[in-house]
């Protein structure tokens, strides 16, 4: 017989195994999808987790990891500081795009003018945007005590609406009668967010997810609002008491997450995108929810699972582009991983006991 | 970042870092927008994908990445086939315009084809297909079929491409229905099965029973299948499992000729830089079989009017016509020319709702 045993406080030990436990256990059950697809599944395991990193065109990949993990970062360490007070904001996606579209309003209307306060402006702009969309729940909630989890999550649709509307109205293009999409902003030297250093991917929206990680990790560690935030999740009645005011709370980490997520949009429509079109969002906002758990609501963590998550990206592209891997089963690669890591946290919170008593008689 | 990174990145910006001199075999790469399988555009963009490899067999080596975001992901994976080695990549959807253009500026000596945009450089070509031709078939069978009086249309983006071929069902329909009425429902996708059942169900409850569809999946087709009595017809690809009901016909985009063209003319060192834009008449699109639930009256007329677009005898949008507020456009026998349809962004008059912007 095999049982499970509680264990009093989670292992440490497994706290940090289990998510190397589960990569291992993706590349074994993954490797035999692939091997049933009729892949070599070495060759693909190595195309998603070693070429991107140190194969032939891991110059260009390298940059590219950081372009697609800043967002993914940005946007997870605001969600994750609001899952730990127990807020679940879900519309992260809908508060970047509304920050893409208020950072690049801004932008657009300086054009053509340079100067270098646009670019801070348009940052300005866009972590306003994501925290006044954020504000529409926060505020239903406060006030009417709605369900911050239905409420965001609806105002990404409504966001899409708004985005589709940009793209062919008020935002478009004037040189390109007919066509949707706006002007592209790396075309426009004081709103474009380029790489810093060239080829790097190391753009603004990077050093911003970094800089995030680093505060949170001081807000959460360090100061007494943190204390706060991880007090409110674990015992909302201890918080009261504590002297925290729930209301306040909802209202400061709502609004924090759409003010990151509104940056992320603003950085990518100002760099890797360029331009506010109807499809200008890819799903960030709902990816970094994933990132944040991946991570364990930690800022460190959070970092690391971030790329993570944009190796396999990466990886899972030049699987399809070079061996001719199908979509679906690089995306059934990606669920592995998250159903793997959910599945072996079991370790961490349980001890495996081998019951060696006869029955009884 | 060392100094060999530092080389590398240099050597990707100025173009050189292109593994596509070394090779005996030409290599064609294909971006798709929705999975190969989605029964319509994409689809057939694979069959001409294949077409290019039964056609040169060992000369030649296709790759392709399916469900690739029109954004930034989309210029990675270029970059990705680029840097593979790929001379010839084309990227087969409208939002693929401006990655495309900025690759290609980083990958002087690979070749880039951008379906369906306008933008154009000294190594990208655009080409298209003058779907509005097959969309005149279609406004004939629709306006002579219709019992309602009702048509509705699925809309993908309020782009040129999508508003010629509303303009144009609309316009040969009304010649031979006067009372027949479009509604149009956007559903700001190219794929989304979801999303175009729903529009489709919301078309026909609102009294449709023709359905038109300017997206990519089949769920349109059986939305209208489970409806009953409504027709439609089948969208970039035949869709023939559809019929004999509710698809009547269809519009059949083929491009292996193209492809295999322009695969050609890189083997060969004749690529340049150009704007292709082909109808029925080249071959470029097909109108799939009429099946038997059509009158064949309905039938006979709707393949005249198909051959007389094929033999250049007729152009879909011909003069006398007015735009939607009354304003003229084209006087009497008048032709359009490319540069107006290329940039189409009005309904012709009698058409209702306007084009969101």
């Amino acid at each position: 017989m095999i049982r499970l045993e509680k264990r009093p406080t989670p292992s440490q030990f497994w706290t940090y195994t289990t998510p190397i436990v589960a990569v291992l256990l993706t590349m074994l059950a993954g490797g035999l999808m692939f091997a049933l697809l009729g892949k070599n599944p070495v060759t693909a395991i190595k195309t998603i987790f070693y070429d991107p990193v140190l194969g032939e065109f891991a110059f260009y990949y390298r940059g590219q990891l950081l372009v697609k993990a800043g967002p993914l970062i940005l946007i997870a360490v605001g969600l994750a500081i609001g899952f730990r007070a127990g807020i679940w904001n879900i519309g992260a996606e809908g508060q970047y795009i509304m920050g893409a579209i208020c950072g690049a309003a801004v932008g657009l209307a300086f054009y053509p003018t340079e100067s270098w306060i646009i670019f801070p402006l348009m940052i300005l702009a866009g972590a306003l945007g994501g925290t006044l969309w954020a504000m529409v729940p926060a505020i239903l909630k406060v006030r009417f005590n709605t369900n911050e989890i239905l409420v965001s999550l609806l105002m990404v649709y409504v966001a899409e609406q708004l985005l589709a509307a940009m793209a062919l109205g008020p935002l478009r293009n004037p040189e390109t009668a007919g066509f949707p999409g706006s002007r592209n902003l790396q075309q426009y030297p004081s709103a474009a967010n380029t790489d810093l250093i060239a080829g790097t991917g190391m753009h603004w929206g990077v050093v911003a997810a970094f800089i995030a990680v680093l505060f949170a990790y001081i807000l959460l560690s360090r100061h007494l609002m943190g204390f706060h935030i991880q007090l409110a999740g674990q015992s909302p009645k201890a918080a009261r008491f504590g002297g925290v005011n729930p209301k306040a709370l909802v209202v400061f980490c709502m609004g924090l997450s759409g003010a990151l997520a509104g940056m992320a949009g603003l950085f990518e429509v100002a760099g890797p995108a360029g331009q506010i079109s109807i499809n200008f969002n890819s799903g960030y906002g709902f990816t970094a929810i994933i990132v944040a758990f991946l991570g364990r609501l930690h800022p460190i963590g959070i970092l690391l699972a971030g790329l993570l998550m944009a190796l396999t990206y990466i990886g899972g592209e030049a699987a399809q582009a070079t061996l001719q891997i199908p979509a679906a089963a690089i995306q059934a690669f990606q669920g592995m991983l998250l159903f793997f890591l959910l599945g072996v946290d079991v370790l961490s919170n349980y001890r495996i006991r081998l019951d060696r008593r006869e029955p009884a008689r | 970042m060392n100094a060999k990174t530092l080389l590398a990145c240099t050597a990707l910006a100025l173009g050189l870092a292109g593994g596509a001199m070394a090779q005996d075999k030409t290599k064609a790469g294909f971006i798709f927008v929705g999975p190969i399988g989605d029964g319509g555009w994409t689809f057939e963009h694979n069959e001409g994908r294949m077409a290019v490899e039964e056609h040169f067999g060992d000369k030649v080596e296709t790759v392709y990445q399916e469900s690739v975001p029109e954004g930034a992901d989309a210029e990675r994976a270029m970059t990705q086939m680029a840097l593979g080695g790929a001379d010839i990549i084309f990227t087969t959807s409208f939002g693929y315009m401006d990655p495309t253009i900025n690759v290609a500026a980083k990958f002087p000596d690979v070749k880039f084809e951008h379906a369906t945009g306008f933008k154009r450089a000294d190594n990208v070509s655009t080409y298209s297909a003058r779907f509005y031709e097959g969309r005149a078939v279609q406004g004939h069978i629709a306006g002579k079929m219709t019992k309602t009086n009702k048509v509705g249309y699925i809309g993908s983006y309020p782009i040129p491409e999508v508003i010629r071929g509303i303009n144009s069902a609309y316009i040969h329909a009304k010649k031979v229905n006067p009372e027949i009425e479009f509604s149009v429902i956007w559903a700001y996708t190219w794929f989304d099965p979801a999303k175009e059942a729903d529009a489709a169900k919301a078309l026909i409850e609102q009294g449709a029973d023709v359905i038109l569809q300017h997206t990519d999946s089949t769920a349109p087709q059986a939305a209208a299948q489970e409806a009953g009595n409504v027709i439609s017809f089948g969208q970039a690809s035949d869709m023939a499992e559809y019929g004999p009901t509710p698809r009547v016909s269809s519009i059949i985009d083929n491009w292996s000729p193209y492809y295999i063209a322009r695969v050609q003319a890189v083997m060969d060192g004749t690529w340049e830089s150009m704007d292709t834009w082909d109808g029925i008449g080249p071959g470029m699109v097909k109108i799939g079989e009429i099946s038997d639930a059509v009158p064949a009256d309905v039938k006979a007329e709707a393949e005249a009017l198909r051959d007389a677009i094929a033999a250049g005898d007729y152009h879909p949008f011909t003069g006398p016509l007015k735009k939607q507020d009354g304003s003229d456009w084209l006087a009497d026998g008048e032709v359009a020319d490319d540069g107006t349809l290329a940039g189409m962004n009005f309904y012709v008059e009698g058409l209702t709702g306007d084009i969101p912007q």
